[in-house]
């Protein structure tokens, strides 16, 4: 089709704009799309915005906050959806520079989640004239937003009936219809959801990048949080985005050579270092599979245990095996790392799109955990199909897994049977029913539906339905803020606890991941230990995300010379690399201090829109208690040497004359102190009240203390 | 004994190096570093380097996860 023919039928609205230079990892200017009334607009980016909010995430945050009121819900009209890489985003000399980090108000959580993701689209975004795009409104029927920096122009078209409504034939069907030859290709990006996410609370969206070698599109997932529910609720089926041709300096860096010589050094280690360590240019993230076992820290059974003998069935041997291997599977260009593999000429098994020979990009570990080991199926070929269908239907895999465990221990509970599934036996190990379930959630029918609500979703629903014990439920459902757990289990770190419970958007792994440090190693022997972890560790993940990086090249690959630094758990040298090429794209010197202050000031921004939207308490960083100690006796019993020695030790008593449910409320009494004693410290250590709230010290040392900031606070001081 | 990280108490046995030691401990994660009494040993020298009976042994793994 032609782009004349598209405008003459289609187009809504339309915006027209000069495609400015790139200056210093900045466009220096946002994009504002209102779907529900047409409107366009450019918006400055600020010297202010520059220095507080740095890009990424703390564009998102700022923008979404100048874009709500106090009492938004996430489908609301005027609920947003922020799109930002930052300003080393499109770097293509330093490994893991191509992140994008989306932020909207949850339908899980009902607070800001952000999610970032691999693909082009976010340095794509830039380089067509755009530091990020805000999203708004709700449009009466499907539409595609087509942002084009090789015309200057913004469209609201109307998606034609036709378009497919699951991302593998979406993604490709949008690039046949925006980009028409090979070099168009490459440089435009796609973010689409599914099926899934329109029937469901826990929607993906899926980030396109065109792969040069497969001649064919890939997607990477900013998965958590519902983000594709909010994209589909709005009804828009796409955003794609058309730069011209990428080259070395499109990022524009204030010093190429600088930024240069980081990236030559880095690219050796991960050339000489990764064959003999993770391995991530061959097996990505599944490396960790089998490790999480081997140290009793892999969810199985809904995070009831933490290994099985199974588990050799889909390590990452397995999936080296079944990997394509020898292609560069970086997300973005001059990822060395290349750990985004791909199984290729899968053949579907089940579903509507039965029969077809697809791409199917990961399995990644978080994918593999929560819907194989935690589900408790150790068949590759269904994590596989899970996969495959997660992704293309718009649906979380960690979201999908961690409630399908919820949903198979229930089952095997006796809290739900088959009159109540449907007539699914939903037991663990049930590989043909869990694709039955995720097939109805892409229909939206069904017991899926139900599965669909997400854990705390499920939770309400079942005492209301089946008047359910509601505290089993709380007990053993793994969500916090209402955000399904990612996939570690935390039962013998207090540490990974607070990783979990102590964060803005909900249990996930990207803020803090403290398990070897705390549990293996004993390096945080106290609580100011813990605090001080749970302060720095949730800064430079948080920093990540300003900037448009992948954590993977900060500590996934490691030169040797690094166990001689005087704190090798940061990895400092590594640290500098991240101030060189900061320093290097903007201009602006900084120490590695300045780049935890950076961060410190957008994490309280986000703690106080929490608390603006009505959440952000001491209340709501409460953790389920599966998630601390064993709530069933089956549980105790199975590492029963470990936790009599516990009782022992810790508190002195003889757990031989005790029974096992005495043993059990003895220990839970302790281990829920802990964590209460732990939130007091990490609060005091992060300048909150004991209630959570930053005080106006805190912000003012900031610099964030806005009006309209200080006005959040104060009510709760 | 020797012991792991300020914790683990763990049983000598004669002829122990720190590949021996790892493996007992079911430490597979490759990112580690070891330092046996304050002094670090390099991966190429884990399965011959001798622990000795009251050893302090480090094993400080470094992060992972996600």
């Amino acid at each position: 089709m032609t782009e004349n023919s598209r405008e003459a039928s289609s187009v809504l609205a339309k915006h027209t704009y000069t495609v400015s230079a790139v200056v210093r990892g900045y466009a220096g200017r946002t994009l504002y799309v209102n779907v529900g009334d047409g409107v366009i607009e450019s918006k400055p980016v600020t010297q202010e915005m520059k220095d507080k909010f740095i890009g990424g995430r703390g564009f998102d945050l700022w923008l979404l906050w100048n874009g709500v009121a106090d009492d938004t819900k996430w489908d609301d009209p005027e609920n947003e959806i922020v799109i930002s890489s930052g300003p080393c985003g499109g770097t293509t000399q330093y490994p893991g520079s191509g992140k994008s980090i989306v932020a909207t108000v949850s339908p899980l959580t009902n607070v800001v989640i952000d999610s970032n993701a691999g693909g082009h689209f976010g340095p794509l975004l830039k380089f067509a004239g755009w530091d990020a795009v805000e999203v708004q409104g709700k449009a009466d029927k499907d539409v595609i937003v087509v942002i084009d920096g090789t015309t200057g122009t913004v469209r609201i078209e109307v998606a034609p009936e036709d378009a497919p409504g699951d991302t593998h034939l979406l993604g490709r069907w949008l690039l046949d219809r925006y980009a028409a030859d090979e070099e168009a290709r490459r440089y435009t990006s796609s973010i689409t959801a599914g099926t899934g996410s329109e029937h469901t609370r826990m929607g993906c969206l899926n980030f396109s990048l065109y792969d040069r070698k497969r001649q064919d599109l890939r997607y990477k997932q900013a998965g958590r949080g519902g983000i594709g529910t909010v994209l589909r609720d709005k009804r828009i089926k796409a955003l794609v985005v058309r730069s011209r041709p990428v080259k070395g300096d499109s990022n524009a860096p204030a010093d190429l050579g600088r930024i240069s010589r980081t990236g030559a050094e880095m690219h050796r280690e991960v050339r000489e270092f990764d064959p003999i360590q993770n391995r991530m240019r061959s097996r990505g993230t599944s490396y960790l599979v089998q490790i999480m076992d081997d140290y009793d820290l892999l969810p199985v059974h809904n995070f009831r245990y933490g290994s099985h003998p199974d588990t050799p069935q889909i390590n990452g041997d397995v999936w080296e095996a079944r990997f394509t291997q020898g292609l560069p599977d970086g997300c973005w260009y001059g990822c060395t790392i290349a750990c985004a593999h791909a199984v290729d000429g899968y053949e579907v098994k089940s579903g509507p799109h039965k029969g077809q020979i697809v791409i199917v990009d990961g399995p990644e570990y978080e994918t593999i955990a929560a819907v194989g080991s935690n589900c408790g199926i150790f068949d590759p070929d269904v994590v596989l199909e899970i996969n495959f269908y997660c992704d293309t239907y718009g649906i979380d895999t960690i979201s999908f897994g961690t409630a399908l465990g919820f949903v198979m221990e229930c089952y095997e509970a006796g809290v739900l049977d088959t009159e109540k599934t449907g007539g699914l036996e939903l037991s663990f190990g049930s590989a043909d029913a869990a694709l039955a379930v995720l097939h109805q959630m892409g229909q939206g029918e069904a017991f899926g539906e139900v599965v669909g609500l997400g854990i705390r979703g499920m939770k309400r629903y079942f005492v209301e339905q089946y008047d359910t014990d509601a505290r089993f439920l709380q007990d053993i459902g793994m969500e916090a803020k209402g955000l399904e757990y990612s996939e570690y289990v935390t039962k013998e770190s207090l540490a990974q606890q607070g990783g979990y419970g102590l964060t803005n958007k909900g249990p996930h792994h990207d803020e803090a991941w403290l398990i070897f440090m705390d549990l293996v190693n004993n390096q945080l022997p106290t609580f100011e230990d813990k605090a001080e972890a749970l302060h720095y560790f949730p800064m430079w993940r948080t920093w990540f995300g300003l900037c448009g990086f992948c954590k993977l090249p900060w500590n996934d690959v490691v030169h040797p010379k690094n166990a001689q630094s005087a704190e090798p758990s940061k990895i400092p040298h590594h640290v500098q690399n991240y101030v060189e090429i900061f320093s290097g794209v903007t201009g602006r010197e900084v120490t590695s201090q300045d780049l935890i202050d950076m961060a410190e000031g957008v994490y309280n921004f986000q703690r106080v829109f929490n608390i603006r939207l009505g959440y952000g308490l001491r209340e709501h960083d409460a953790i389920p208690y599966r998630s601390v100690g064993p709530v069933t006796a089956e549980e105790y019993e199975s590492r029963a040497d470990r936790y009599d020695e516990q009782l022992r030790e810790l508190l002195n008593l003889e757990p031989e004359t005790m029974s096992t449910e005495e043993k059990m409320s003895a220990l839970r009494v302790h281990r829920e102190r802990q964590y209460e004693l732990l939130i007091d410290a990490v609060y005091e250590r992060r300048g909150w009240t004991a209630d959570g709230v930053p005080t106006l010290s805190k912000l003012q040392s900031l610099g964030i203390d806005y009006p309209e900031v200080v006005a959040v606070v104060e009510r709760h001081l | 004994m020797i012991l792991v990280n300020r914790r683990e108490q763990i049983a000598w046995e004669e002829g122990l190096t720190v590949a021996r030691l790892l493996e007992r401990l079911r430490f597979t994660f490759p990112q580690i570093i070891v330092s046996v009494n304050g002094e670090l040993v390099r991966r190429d020298e884990y399965g011959t380097r001798a622990v000795p009976d009251e050893a302090d042994v480090r094993v400080v793994h470094l992060m992972a996860g996600g």
